[in-house]
């Protein structure tokens, strides 16, 4: 018996081992197949990407290595043009001016956002949230470039803004703001603070209508007020919409172009300057290509530098 | 522990991006170097001589044009009456768009005629048809050589002013001051300066009566205070040593003792506030209709406002010469053609070549050249002139023209020196002047370093 039992197991035991093998050739080809079926359902979209993203990201940085004014025979003059970006003070100065604008592209609309999504979580029900919902996600649907032919004469030296100055006695501050060296960047600031506060506070808002009511009832129970609810629930609660909102808009302040060419063109004397348009500048103006790449590397670097930290921080807890 | 498996994988995964990004670079950067291999049909070699038409079969020609300006698309439709087989592809965009966008149209998806900006580099790059073949076909060189010389390069691009031809001008336009009839009456300015210290007292005294002396542009990406400097160098000094300059010839430098005491003078004007005080945020357009609608007394522009400023404001614009430092000088002004050319690899040269002699000699064109263009034709000395009516803006300035003829005292303009000078040299510079951030010492100083890196010598 033990025998049979012996002598049968390993016949068994070959069975099974044939079946088992049969059975993950059948798996794998199964895997096999389905993997291809996956690759085959991605394919187009990848060789879209590869063809437009990931192409020209490889284009750029072969470019920033060159020489070239676009049209005619390249020269290879390795890292010289990074090293231009960093030692030329325009060129630096226009970095600078990036980060400037991060406080008005990012600081101010997501801490607004901020307060105006909790104020109107509060009044929720009433029709002033649904008409300041409604008002303030209206830049999202106007055209950047219309909102900057809008703001230049809101901002001209007779603008709406002079106008209301001076009605309220202080003319003695009117000028022409987006002209004025001191103003210039400030005022490109509001403008892109205005397109993007009402994105912020939609998104934020849409946080809060996640967060349990029942943490709001346990913090009255316990005594706590408006301000103490925000800052103990609210804000901890709000943690990835308020990643998303830093993201998007550290990245428009860093990469911005289109609002500043529009009401500004960089000017008065490049106090407005920024890589997005300086690489415009020297693409098809200056015929820098090689430098206007590796500008266009240098920025992207920097956008990762910046953006990766608030990804990592606002990171789902998920332990 | 998820978490850091997945933080692991996401490293990895990054850094296998990362590396087939730069391994990609490489390679690409080790395979070929860009531009290499798009070497352009040659337009060096000049064209037969021939007096080419556009025969009698059916052609489209295809036009990259100037928007905002009508002379070109007034031609065109003329063109296409007399030449029925003729009809037109357009193409319209402003001119800072052309600008940037030349290089890459003329060597991509080249029109057959094209308005043109700044046109060494294009030369440089082999772009341009050569019309030496069409310029003794058509007997262009027996023309007055003043009108051609701007369009004429030397190998390669430089220097400008001599060498092949490589361009043609609808008209030559002529830039000075345009003032407003009724304000000047106001203030009792019942003729043009003879010297410059007379537009200075006529300056100081608009400013007294609280009327803005001039309103320029000078916002954006258009420095227009470098047309009143300009005027101011041209009363200063002789226009020579600027065409040099222009034209790239060797040590040619915009920092002369007469060019400092222009744009001092300039600088002059702006701390007196003869400018509107929002120069720096005020574009062409703006300064247009401000003046138009009688809110300054001067504006420095060109002539191809002319024919507009008749229509506006009828009877109630003036112009004059920029006048001299010194009495009995004399007047000189910014003057050039307005450019266009052919590009190297055009399917219909000949027709193109054809249309811009046409441009020059029909008598009917010569009409809507002075009528819509507001400024002298091209042509033969003696070639017959378009009556206009007496007393016009138009009349003034044609006359004017025929004056800096007389003079020999064009030049062309100072932001067509290279592509890029206008944009990122003069413009921020004028900015800073007017915002007294910069001195005039320093300022051709600066222009100057960037010309120097950007001709490359």
């Amino acid at each position: 018996m033990t025998q049979r039992t012996l002598t049968a197991r390993p016949g068994r035991v070959q069975g099974r081992d044939r079946a088992s093998a049969a059975q993950r050739r059948r798996r794998g080809g199964r895997l096999r197949t389905s993997v291809l079926i996956g690759w085959l359902f991605v394919a187009p979209a990848l060789l879209v990407y590869a063809f437009f993203v990931l192409r020209p990201l490889v284009m750029t940085i072969q470019y920033s290595l060159y020489k070239w004014n676009g049209i005619g025979r390249s020269t290879w003059v390795g890292l010289d043009n990074y090293a231009q970006v960093f030692t030329d003070p325009d060129l630096f100065r226009s970095i600078l001016n990036a980060f400037e604008l991060i406080v008005f592209f990012s600081a101010v609309p997501v801490l607004l956002g901020l307060v105006i999504a909790a104020t109107i979580r509060r009044i929720a029900a009433s029709r002033l949230a649904m008409v300041g919902r409604t008002v303030l996600f209206l830049p999202q649907v106007i055209p950047l470039v219309a909102a900057g032919i809008a703001w230049s004469w809101l901002l001209s030296s007779t603008g709406v803004v002079n106008q209301v100055l001076r009605a309220i006695g202080l003319g003695g501050i009117t000028r022409a703001w987006l002209g004025d060296f001191s103003t210039a960047l400030p005022s490109v600031g509001v403008i892109g603070a205005w397109v993007l506060l009402g994105l912020c506070t939609l998104l934020l808002l849409a946080g809060m209508s996640k967060i349990d009511s029942s943490l709001y009832e346990a913090a009255r129970l316990d005594g706590a007020g408006p301000v103490r609810e925000f800052f103990a629930i609210t804000v901890p609660s709000l943690r990835q919409e308020l990643g998303v909102c830093d993201t998007v808009t550290v990245i428009a302040a860093l990469a911005s172009f289109d609002v500043i060419y529009i009401s500004t063109q960089g000017g008065p004397g490049n106090a407005t300057m920024v890589p997005g348009l300086e690489i415009y500048y020297l693409a098809f103006s200056e015929r820098e290509v090689g430098l206007a790449s590796a500008l266009a590397v240098v920025l992207m670097i920097l956008v990762l530098i910046c953006v990766t930290p608030i990804q990592w921080l606002t990171k789902e807890d998920t332990k | 522990m998820t978490d850091q498996v997945h933080g692991r994988l996401d490293r990895a995964r990054l850094a296998r991006l990362a590396a087939t990004v730069i391994a990609a670079t490489v390679v690409a950067a080790g395979c070929s170097a860009p531009g290499s291999n798009e070497a352009q049909e040659p337009g060096a070699g000049a064209s037969t001589p021939t007096a080419a038409t556009c025969g009698t079969s059916p052609v489209t020609l295809r036009g990259y044009f100037e928007t905002g300006f009508p002379l070109a698309k007034a031609l065109t439709t003329e063109f296409t009456k007399q030449h029925a087989n003729v009809t037109w592809d357009i193409r319209e965009d402003q001119f800072a768009v052309i600008t940037q966008n030349a290089p890459r149209v003329l060597a991509d998806d080249p029109p057959d005629l094209m308005r043109l900006p700044q046109v060494s580099e294009l030369v440089k790059d082999d772009l341009l048809k050569n019309l030496d073949g069409y310029a003794s076909g058509f007997g262009w060189d027996k023309w007055p050589a003043s009108q051609l010389e701007q369009l004429r390069l030397g190998p390669g691009g430089r220097p400008r002013g001599e060498g092949s031809l490589y361009a043609m001008g609808l008209n030559f336009s002529m830039t000075g001051v345009f003032y407003n009839k009724k304000l000047a009456a106001q203030l009792g300015i019942t003729a043009p300066p003879a010297t410059l210290a007379d537009l200075d007292g006529m300056l100081a005294k608009a400013k007294q009566a609280g009327i803005t002396p001039i309103v320029q542009f000078n916002g954006g990406a258009t420095g227009g205070l470098a047309f009143p400097l300009q005027d101011l160098m041209a009363s200063y000094g002789p226009p020579g040593p600027i065409n040099d300059w222009i034209f790239q010839k060797p040590d040619a430098t915009i920092d002369t003792p007469a060019n400092l005491q222009a744009t001092k003078h300039l600088e002059t004007w702006i701390k007196a506030g003869y400018f509107a005080s929002d120069a720096n945020a005020t574009d062409y357009a703006k300064m247009m209709g401000r003046f138009i609608a009688g809110d300054a007394l001067f504006m420095f522009n060109g002539d191809w406002e002319s024919g507009n400023l008749d229509k506006q404001m009828p009877g109630n614009a003036g112009f004059f010469l920029m006048p001299p430092a010194q009495a009995g000088g004399k007047e000189a002004a910014m003057s050039a053609p307005l450019t266009y050319g052919i590009a190297a690899r055009a399917k219909h040269a000949d027709c193109a070549a054809f249309f811009l002699n046409w441009v020059a000699t029909d008598a009917q064109a010569r009409k809507i050249t002075v009528e819509v263009g507001g400024s002298h034709p091209m042509g033969p000395a003696d070639a017959s002139m378009p009556t206009v009516k007496p007393g016009s803006v138009t009349a003034e300035t044609l006359g004017a023209g025929a004056k800096v003829a007389a003079n020999n005292s064009a030049m062309d303009f100072i932001a067509n020196a290279t592509g890029a000078i206008y944009a990122k040299s003069w413009t921020p510079q004028l900015q800073k002047l007017f915002a007294g951030q910069q001195s005039p010492d320093a300022l051709l100083k600066s222009v100057q370093s960037d010309y120097t890196r950007q001709v490359g010598s």
